[in-house]
């Protein structure tokens, strides 16, 4: 039994390599005793989002790199597996987590459905904060619903996690651009948290961008899971990081015949996880390194695209879809709409332990803080945020 | 090469020490003799006396782990098989079988008569010697037989006696451990004429209980019963009572040590503390005969390695390293040493120290568990990604420093609790530090104050 090999470590480096810090030793001795629904809270207990961290964590680098097993020659404790049990069992099993009631006078926004948000509102819910979720999206989520890979994460999945968080007494306000909003949300809301994530993926400022069969890799995955779409017979993905490497194997679960990657620096340089490499690699992916996009040809729809090499060479890959994954942008222009957040680099500036802004009534977490991480990232962040706003409107506030 | 062959009581051939315990292995005689095809020395059949009807289920057991049968449980009774049977079988089996020992194990109602009959029965039928089952605690108690007898020493004298009077062969006692004082009825066995005692039997128990229906195991239709433990988790207990009866002076019988033996590791224990035989049950219900090849093989490879031709050799050997506390040095002092270049930073030497011990391991800049632990909290960590974070992640698993424990060796008691919980073998190790001090007991002390 994989829970009884777990040596129990005291203040165990996996709980603090978890972002989250989730008491690893302690949920994995209770599924060993068999208390599955104590071995559940105590991972909710930590992160909210346990279920989706527990499929899409790249555990690697992190519980599973930190496990002391790699230094006795053993296979690290599959952490991972194990908290996915502990999450499935509680998913089956009426699930439910204790709130305060709702004796607070003072009111938060969270803008943003995605996991900073849902980790920061339910952190509010149990300190009897009323928390409103606003999202531009009509399903909720953000990148847990929309974004991740569909073999690592089903939208079913990240709907249940918002539905515990809607059962804290969270309110979800779906389909508003809070962008436009912001000054009544100002109005309303004692204090807001921007979990507002990364904007749109980069341009590439190359002719034929706007050809029909030319589509952002974020728009493919979130068409791919929660909704019909159309795959090219050849594609080809443009960079080379984890959400390229989603799209190439999405379009590859929606049958397209050749697919390839084109990468403008090497296989070393490469920023994906290791993992999603040989799961591409597996996939039948080609992969071109060191090679530069210079124009897509087509008359009508995407024909071709025009590549270089280094040394200059130039060649051609036919295909009839071409998907960039090169990085998202930056909020910018929302962001300015909120005074006195201060922004840099793009990413907005908090204090980390408590998630405030430069304007003390903004808190902020997740990708548009970090320039873009894991879940379990997003859900510290939240989950941090959620105390300090807690901490700061009694403090503050009365 | 080593040699195994055994002479128990001065009587009992066999080529070697590892006998199947009276019980369900050795129920009939084609499993005795696939056992001997396989390499055990002897057998101890399954108690014979007037047949009686067993319950299903009978056996329960106590897992630790996923480690299957730590300890077993069974309510089973003695032979269900007809007594002309069983004795046939005998028969055949020594026939077949002429330089393995087959000892038959007895148990008959509380009558002169009853035993007399047994007695010749099973000699003529070709047994090597008799054990007579005092021992037994479930079920066959209840009807004044098995560890009734073996729990008053007058009856177990009297009922020795009455077997002396017929029997040929060399007689055992097998001796129950539920009882406060196993010397006693060691004694009264000894005083009854018995030529060797076998020890120890199972242990009163109750296995568990299945928490959805509140029915203790082994489940009888809804009910249970009290059975007998026996398995790898008695074996301390039964090293204790085979060591008890091994010196004392007014016992002085050989004996065959049962308890807890899995495989030629604990059957060296026991020969270590004068046993001449060992008898084993729970292995072989759990793993097969298969099992004594490793037996023979790693005993004989142990004894090579020691330099013992033979099991006298070393029979008894550990016996005068166990003396009474009082006749302990107290000037010994050891302390725990922990190698940095092979600890794995799992502290939990540390929290053991802190909580279950002396308070005398510590992690530097830390004043208590709770202060590490609570640094640890507070610590912001995010998932490593070389792009935003601008260095290669670090693939190394080196044990980070400031995880590694220091002992306080003037504080340190020497107690062992950190040796005993690391895992890592040879990480922790206990050595010697000079006192200045000659060997001293604590008898000698009290002597040397008055």
């Amino acid at each position: 039994m994989e829970a009884s090999r777990c040596l129990f470590c005291f203040d165990a480096p996996c709980t603090a390599a978890c972002p989250t810090h989730i008491d690893v030793p302690r949920f994995i001795k209770k599924i060993a005793t068999g208390n599955l629904r104590g071995s559940a809270l105590t991972i909710l207990d930590s992160n909210l989002l346990g279920l989706s961290c527990s499929r899409v964590c790249p555990v690697d680098v992190l519980c599973e790199g930190a496990c002391v097993m790699h230094r006795y020659n053993k296979q690290p404790i599959e952490i991972g597996r194990l908290q996915r049990a502990a999450m499935d069992w509680f998913y089956a099993h009426n699930p439910s987590l204790p709130v305060a009631p709702e004796n607070r006078a003072k009111r938060v926004a969270c803008i943003g459905a995605g996991p900073a948000s849902l980790a920061c509102a339910a952190e509010l819910r149990r300190r009897g904060y009323p928390a409103v979720i606003f999202d531009r999206n009509p399903l909720p989520g953000g990148l847990n619903t929309y974004g991740i890979a569909e073999y690592k994460l089903r939208p079913p999945d990240s709907l249940k996690e918002v539905e515990l968080v809607r059962s804290m007494g969270v309110e979800f306000r779906l389909g508003v651009e809070a962008f436009a909003k912001i000054e009544a949300i100002e109005c309303e809301f004692d204090a807001i948290f921007l979990g507002i994530g990364l904007g749109p993926t980069h341009r590439l400022g190359i002719p034929g961008e706007d050809l029909p069969g030319f589509i952002d890799a974020l728009r493919f995955i979130a068409d791919y899971k929660t909704s019909s779409i159309p795959v090219g017979r050849r594609v080809v993905v443009i960079g080379a990081g984890n959400t390229a490497i989603d799209a190439a194997t999405a379009a590859k679960r929606l049958g397209a015949q050749e697919i390839h990657i084109v990468y403008r620096r090497g296989e070393a340089e490469m920023p994906a996880f290791e993992y999603e490499y040989e799961i591409a690699k597996l996939d039948g992916i080609v992969f071109h390194w060191w090679t530069q996009v210079k124009r897509i040809h087509g008359s009508e729809s995407v024909e071709s695209i025009e590549c270089a090499r280094p040394d200059g060479t130039i060649f051609n890959l036919a295909c009839d879809m071409v998907i960039p994954a090169i990085g998202q942008s930056r909020l910018v222009d929302f962001l300015a709409r909120c005074r006195g957040v201060e922004v840099r680099e793009g990413r907005v500036v908090i204090n980390r332990e408590t998630g405030q802004t430069e304007n003390r009534k903004y808190f902020a977490g997740g990708d548009c803080v970090n320039g873009g991480r894991e879940v379990v990232d997003a859900a510290a962040d939240g989950k941090r945020a959620g105390i300090g706003i807690a901490q700061w409107l009694e403090a503050d506030h009365g | 090469m080593a040699d195994l062959s055994t002479l128990f009581a001065g009587r009992i051939r066999c080529p070697n020490p590892f006998w199947l315990a009276s019980g369900p292995p050795a129920n009939c005689g084609d499993q005795v003799m696939r056992a001997f095809d396989a390499g055990w020395g002897g057998a101890v059949w399954k108690t014979l006396g007037e047949p009686i009807v067993n319950v299903s289920s009978r056996y329960s057991s106590v897992d630790l782990n996923g480690q299957r049968m730590m300890g077993l449980n069974n309510i089973e009774l003695i032979t269900d098989r007809p007594l002309d049977v069983n004795l046939r079988e005998i028969g055949e089996v020594k026939k077949r079988y002429p330089h393995h020992a087959v000892i038959a194990s007895l148990m008959v109602e509380s009558r002169r008569e009853a035993w007399h009959e047994i007695v010749r029965r099973s000699e003529d039928a070709g047994a090597d010697g008799l054990e007579l089952n005092f021992g037994c605690p479930h079920g066959m108690s209840e009807r004044g037989m098995g560890s009734a007898v073996g729990q008053v020493p007058e009856y177990c004298a009297m009922i020795t006696e009455w077997v002396k009077e017929v029997a040929r062969t060399p007689v055992l006692v097998k001796l129950t451990p539920n009882i406060t004082d196993i010397r006693r009825v060691a004694r009264a066995a000894r005083k009854g004429g018995a030529d060797g005692l076998s020890a120890i039997n199972t242990i009163n128990s109750i296995t568990g209980i299945d928490l959805d229906t509140f029915i203790p195991r082994p489940n009888v239709d809804g009910l249970s019963a009290h059975g007998g433990y026996c398995g790898p988790a008695v074996k301390p207990i039964a090293l204790h009572m085979v060591q008890q009866i091994a010196v004392d002076p007014e016992v002085g019988l050989p004996v065959s040590g049962i308890g807890g033996i899995s495989g030629w590791r604990e059957a060296a224990e026991f020969l270590l503390l004068g046993c001449q035989s060992v008898q084993l049950c729970t292995a072989p219900m759990h793993w097969g005969f298969r099992i004594v090849e490793d037996m023979i093989d790693g005993l004989k490879n142990w004894m090579d390695e020691k330099g013992f031709r033979t099991v006298e050799d070393f029979r008894g050997l550990s016996l005068p390293r166990i003396q009474d506390w009082k006749d302990l040095n107290l000037n010994y002092k050891i302390v725990a040493r922990i190698d940095p270049d092979t600890c794995i930073g799992c502290d939990l030497c540390y929290i053991a120290c802190w909580d279950g011990a002396h308070q005398c391991i510590h992690i530097d800049g830390h004043a208590s568990p709770e202060s590490f632990a609570e640094a640890s909290r507070r610590r912001i960590a995010t998932t490593p990604i070389p792009k935003l974070d601008g260095v290669a992640e670090n693939g190394s698993h080196k044990t980070p420093p400031e995880r590694i424990p220091c002992v306080d060796e003037d504080e340190c008691v020497g107690c062992n609790l950190c040796w005993l919980v690391c895992p890592v073998e040879d990480c922790i190790s206990m050595e010697r530090v000079e006192t200045g001090l000659p060997a001293q007991s604590w008898e000698q002390r009290m002597e040397s104050k008055c």
